[in-house]
């Protein structure tokens, strides 16, 4: 009994530390190679120095396609929030005609037509639209894809509000502005905040559609100028490429972070584009 | 993407509680609509279109494409490009999604269940990570760990001058997805772990059932629908995953092309338009029916 039971405790802790090596070891490298004098592929102990820092705040694209991801991102999700706020309250609350049908469709769509196979069409479409290397046309297609799904989450949001509190402001006599503004908009604000957040996160991450639609480099967000410099190579790359990997990556988890501690729960993002 | 694992639960009639009215509601819904219908569903049903002509990115029949008919899909099925990449993406989706991230995402999620919580955090931490991180960037740090020279698992291994994504590459996008994708079904199964009636797993114990027996006769049975929900849900994510082009971009000689990478070689450096959109709605069409099945395994639950 005894030794079975160490021998059962051993063999626990071992597996979770392969685990625990098996996700940790590849990102050691985005902790120690930005700050290395001479960076290289593998992970090793960093003679420490911030002149990576120093070349890729001097770099002529990198900040600036951050600026790029944050106007595309921006966009985006204030976009996504705004338009999937005004369906979903409708959608909860006013029994439109046809109403379950769409909604069934909505959900269809956010699995079905996801970038990849949607591609070649959009990619045709855009050319057609002369939108090829605009960042606004990036901005509108990833809208988009991402507002079903943002429907569908804010919906559930919207349908767990009781309905007393709009139907007490309505017994006080307010206006239907008034109480949209006044009273569903302030206790819906969380839902509004994590629908935002997630569809930040989503469209920063997002490389296929950006990867397809913008041409210049000068225009390129984060993303997708990462693959420009990998595909470059050189040696001012390598001492680029960590720094800015860990400076992309630093908005999606503090978001992450913050969404998870002020709302307790994990939005799903970053996984699919 | 997400929202499909939140099945419609709204059973409730629907009050107009804000006196909004139909008129104002359709007015509410028609933006959303408008920008859905435009870059979401236009697209999808125009493939349809473009799978029938011999429209091309650049010459002739870029300016006055015709239409072929069935053409594009009858070179489909003798295409051996495409069923390399069939094939290639069906072992993609079983060893990364249907075995990988399945089988390590409950192992995790049903050894941290009663750990420290300290370990618990960690572990899980560094998986979520694994999951949050921007696609881009988690794939040039396994393209580094990969490398020839330097990279971190030569490292390990002793094995100096392995180019692994070279010689070993549909291994590394397997191993790459597992560990990208793990989280989500890990998250998933600790949820659903926590349904088991905890005195069932006590009288198990009581009568001396192995690990094995327990979750065997006891865990699978609670469990069995969010396995097959889950299932479906990663492999379809991994069979339109794009992250395979950020490491190997098909390569070395189509070794590892799956369909998504397939269908942006043949349309974007090949310039075939009308030959991809023909792909690319078989894609669809798989998808819709993987999605049908899922809708009605969640509906049957609920």
């Amino acid at each position: 009994m005894r030794p079975a039971y160490v021998v059962r405790r051993i063999g626990f802790y071992v597996l979770i530390c392969a685990i625990t090596l098996f996700f940790a070891v590849p990102m050691l490298w985005i902790a120690s190679a930005p700050f290395d004098a001479s960076p290289g592929l593998g992970v090793h102990w960093p003679d420490w120095t911030l002149e990576n820092v120093r070349k890729t705040l001097d770099h002529p694209y990198a900040m600036h396609s951050m600026v790029n991801s944050l106007l595309i991102c921006v966009t985006t999700a204030v976009a996504v929030t705004a338009f999937a706020a005004l369906a979903s309250y409708a959608l909860s609350r006013v029994r439109i005609p046809g109403r379950d049908a769409l909604l069934y469709g909505l959900l269809l769509l956010s699995s079905v037509v996801t970038g990849t196979a949607a591609m070649v069409p959009i990619f045709v479409m855009m050319y057609q639209l002369g939108l090829i290397d605009s960042r606004f046309g990036v901005a509108l297609v990833m809208t988009g894809g991402l507002l079903p799904a943002a429907i569908f989450i804010l919906k559930d949001f919207v349908d767990a509000v009781p309905k007393s509190y709009e139907e007490s402001a309505r017994v006080f006599g307010a206006s239907t502005g008034q109480i949209l503004r006044d009273v569903v908009l302030p206790v819906a604000r969380p839902g509004l905040a994590t629908i935002m957040v997630w569809a930040f996160v989503n469209s920063w991450g997002n490389f296929l559609v950006p990867f397809l639609l913008i041409r210049s480099i000068e225009k390129q967000p984060g993303a997708v100028l990462m693959q420009t410099l990998t595909d470059e190579g050189g040696s001012v790359n390598l001492q680029v490429l960590p720094v800015f990997s860990l400076l992309f990556s630093i908005p999606v988890v503090v978001l992450y972070l913050l969404v998870n501690s002020r709302y307790g729960f994990r939005f799903h993002g970053g996984i699919k584009s | 993407m997400t929202s499909a694992t939140a099945p419609a639960r709204d059973r409730a009639p629907a009050r107009d509680v804000a006196g909004l009215g139909v008129g104002r509601a359709l007015g509410f819904v028609a933006p959303a609509m408008l920008l859905i219908g435009a870059f979401l569903v236009f697209p999808a049903l125009w493939t349809i279109y473009i799978g029938i002509t011999n429209y091309r990115l650049t010459g002739v029949e870029a300016v006055s494409p015709s239409i072929v008919g069935l053409s594009n899909y009858t070179k489909a099925l003798n295409d051996a490009l495409f069923h390399n990449a069939l094939w290639l993406t069906l072992l993609f989706v079983l060893g990364s999604a249907i075995i990988g991230q399945n089988i390590l995402g409950f192992t995790l999620a049903w050894v941290l269940r009663r750990t420290r919580p300290v370990v618990r955090r960690t572990v899980e931490a560094f998986t979520l990570l694994a999951w949050i991180l921007p696609s881009t960037v988690v794939a040039y740090l396994w393209v580094a760990f990969f490398d020839r020279d330097g990279g971190t698992l030569n490292g390990i291994l002793g094995t100096p001058g392995t180019a692994w994504l070279i010689d070993y590459p549909m291994a590394c996008l397997v191993v790459f997805n597992t560990w990208r994708g793990t989280a989500f079904s890990m998250m998933l199964y600790s949820s659903a772990l926590q349904a088991v009636p905890p005195s069932q797993l006590e009288s198990a114990r009581m009568v001396g059932a192995s690990g094995w027996q327990t979750l065997r006769d006891i865990v699978f049975p609670h469990i069995r629908g969010h396995v097959l929900t889950n299932t479906l849900l990663i492999s379809l994510w991994t069979a339109n995953d794009f992250s395979p082009f950020l490491l190997t971009k098909g390569g070395p000689n189509h070794e590892s092309e799956t369909v998504p990478v397939y269908i942006y070689n043949v349309a974007l450096q090949g310039g075939e338009l009308g030959y991809s959109s023909a792909i690319s709605f078989l894609l669809l069409i798989a998808n819709l029916l993987v999605s049908l099945v899922y809708l009605r395994l969640l509906r049957r639950r609920s």
